[in-house]
């Protein structure tokens, strides 16, 4: 794609608005739009500005707003985000940007401790309109230590918005609902999406931030997902078409809150559901969507709500054990098959 | 030492003392509960700093923060109401002994787990430069905290970017029970500046003209644009950590040896020394700090509690599905 540089907002690194974009793309006309409207809006992390973010998310705003708006940090996660906090309190929009969320361990203290709480220890004194944005999940062999997700700890933490967009149109309108919020919210980022493609359009009316959205609709299951698992439920539901199972695939969109009328419609529908997702088993979001779909839906429901979830290891670095550690679209479409059980064609 | 100041100077530091000594009857009693961390001993910290710095500038303390509220404004009655955890306390009831906050006076909490103050005070000195604002930060910390992470890429930050922030030690030589030649390794904390050319000078914390004084020089350096300052008070607690510690760490020798100089005491003999206050005055201040923790006391005890469980966490509510309402 052409890049040519461009003092109108949300043109920074394409030459004119594309009906299809990146995902890095779409987050990069997104800093621009919010920067260029609201000069409160600053962006700080490891290499977001001269560098241009390491994954390109952040590129050409250096040049255009200059280093005190996008500011590269020394390697002081829970500082620099802490940081953050400290100016949201005071008046500040600051962006976070974690390169990883590996990274983002270090700086849980400035979340879960400070951003999370301190609106609500203040008696409702301070808004905190913080945005923490972090890539995670299992990459291409990148090893244990740079493969976590970190969705189950932050679910946990009252005080937080947690979106995961998986879409280029989702990243653009959740970085844009991100910043214009109030509160703290983490915006959960994959790290083999940010180059992956899909439609764009900037003038489209935005659902609002924490709803799920309806990605392929069937009647036999609700297949429920967020991130990379989104794409992977579709691939499975093309292969289950084959065998008949019309399987409806739910992107959750939002992980904090949780868009709990959308699941109870389709499951409704469909009376069968499988949540899908890249983290561990024990204890994790699926555990959560899983236990309130069968408290609320216990009779739409044929079966319990299933799990199909990443395995209870650390991400091993071997290409081959990598694959196996997490869902694939035939993991999938085994789980679904076991869960419907023998069919009469 | 003007008149005035004298005067609110000793005012402040009277009332310090005497209303940690009513949080102490009061917790003793029942009435105050969780950790409560008393500052009697240290008055000339936040009482020589504080005084010198501007209103318009940010305050940024510890868990140990009673005294910094009240010098900074925040009245006997909205803090004693939060230490009785009532809906009238300056964090309604909120958030507690450790959590005192006020916007519209700048005084921005009250952070309970060692270190946090750092990363709170470079973010608002961030903003001033960012936003070009005149005002300044005052960012209080223990000896205990020299020793997180936080300190050192704070002061790092802070030093690279040439922010408006004091940091302000408040050095007492014991994380809780743990003597500081037993947990750092350079006890001189400001020196710890010198790593980042970050300016700083000790002074003696139980001298309120000198803390005072050496705040203005501080401060003015601050303002200059010259990047932050580190100025480490030694003083002394005369209590336990919290009131959960009985203090069997120290000898009584010790703490009798440094009762000896008591930072209102000694002030008071300055005051008469120097002539900037009549011994009536002195009295004075004394009744009316006297009477300002009794009310604080019984506004405490006649205000009632917060009922609103839910409210605040968020400033837009959740309108889908968080568990809350599950």
């Amino acid at each position: 794609m052409k890049r040519a540089h461009n003092d109108k907002a949300g043109l920074i690194g394409i030459s004119r608005p594309a009906p299809v974009l990146q995902v890095w793309q779409a987050l990069n006309i997104a800093h621009d739009e919010v920067m260029a409207r609201d000069e409160s809006v600053f962006i700080l992390g490891e290499d977001v500005g001269l560098y241009g973010g390491s994954y390109r998310v952040t590129q050409g705003l250096y040049a255009k707003y200059g280093e005190w708006r996008v500011r590269d940090t020394p390697i002081s996660e829970n500082s620099f985000t802490g940081l953050g906090v400290g100016a949201a309190l005071v008046g500040g929009r600051p962006i976070v940007e974690i390169m990883t969320i590996n990274f983002a361990l270090l700086a849980l203290d400035a979340i879960i401790n400070m951003a999370a709480k301190l609106r609500y220890m203040s008696g409702g004194q301070f808004k905190v309109p913080l945005v923490v944005r972090s890539p995670g999940g299992v990459a291409r062999q990148l090893a244990a230590q740079h493969s976590q997700r970190l969705e189950h700890t932050l679910m946990n933490v009252p005080g937080l918005r947690i979106v995961a967009p998986a879409t280029p149109q989702d990243a653009y309108w959740q970085l844009k609902q991100a910043v214009a919020c109030d509160d703290p919210v983490i915006v959960l980022e994959h790290e083999l999406l940010y180059f992956s493609e899909g439609p764009f359009d900037p003038g489209a009316e935005p659902p609002p931030m924490h709803a799920a959205a309806v990605r392929r609709r069937g009647r036999d299951i609700s297949l429920i997902a967020w991130h990379r698992m989104v794409d992977v439920c579709l691939e499975a539901a093309r292969e289950l078409e084959t065998d008949g199972i019309d399987a409806e695939v739910v992107d959750l969109r939002s992980l904090r809150p949780i868009d709990l009328p959308l699941l109870l419609e389709s499951v409704s529908r469909t009376h069968r559901a499988l949540v899908v997702e890249e983290d561990c088993r024990f204890a994790g979001a699926g555990a959560e969507i899983a236990a309130t779909l069968n408290e609320a839906a216990f009779f739409e429901l044929e079966a319990p709500v299933q799990r199909l979830a990443g395995r209870d290891v650390p991400i091993p670095y071997n290409a081959r054990l990598e694959a196996a550690s997490i869902p694939d679209a035939a993991a999938v479409v085994r789980a679904v098959r076991g869960l419907l059980g023998p069919r009469e064609k | 030492m003007q008149r005035q100041l004298a005067r609110q100077i000793y005012y402040d530091m009277v009332l310090a003392r005497l209303f940690e000594q009513a949080a102490a009857e009061q917790y003793a009693q029942g009435r105050i509960a969780g950790f409560l961390h008393l500052y009697p001993g240290e008055e000339a910290v936040a009482v020589g700093t504080l005084r010198a710095a501007d209103t318009g500038d940010y305050v940024v303390s510890t868990y140990r923060e009673h005294v910094h509220a009240l010098v900074w404004g925040i009245t006997p009655e909205a803090v004693m109401a939060e230490l009785f955890g009532k809906a009238t306390g300056c964090s309604g009831g909120y958030g507690g002994s450790m959590h005192l906050f006020d916007a519209q006076r700048r005084f921005l909490g009250g952070y309970a787990i060692v270190g946090e103050t750092f990363p709170v005070a470079i973010g608002v000195g961030y903003w001033l430069r960012l936003t070009e604002a005149p005002d300044a930060v005052l960012c209080y910390f223990g000896d205990g905290a020299a020793n997180q992470g936080t300190f050192h890429e704070s002061l790092n930050m802070a030093a690279l970017w040439k922010l408006p922030v004091l940091f302000v030690c408040e050095n007492n030589h014991y994380q809780i029970g743990t003597e500081i030649h037993r947990h750092t390794a350079v006890p001189e904390i400001h020196r710890h500046g010198t790593a980042y050319g970050i300016p700083g000078r000790r002074v003696d914390g139980m001298d309120v003209v000198a803390v005072y004084e050496a705040t203005r020089m501080a401060l003015e350096h601050v303002r200059a644009g010259n990047g932050p300052y580190l100025l480490e008070c030694e003083t002394y607690r005369y209590r336990g950590h919290s009131m959960a510690d009985p203090g069997a760490y120290r000898s009584a020798l010790e703490v009798a040896e440094l009762r000896a100089r008591d930072p209102i005491d000694g002030f008071r003999e300055r005051v008469r020394r120097e002539g900037w206050l009549e011994q009536a005055e002195l009295e004075q201040a004394e009744s009316e700090a006297r009477a300002a923790v009794e009310a604080a006391v019984k506004f405490a005890e006649e205000s009632l509690e917060p009922t609103n469980l839910e409210q605040d966490v968020y400033v837009q509510p959740l309108d889908l599905y968080d568990g809350a309402k599950a």
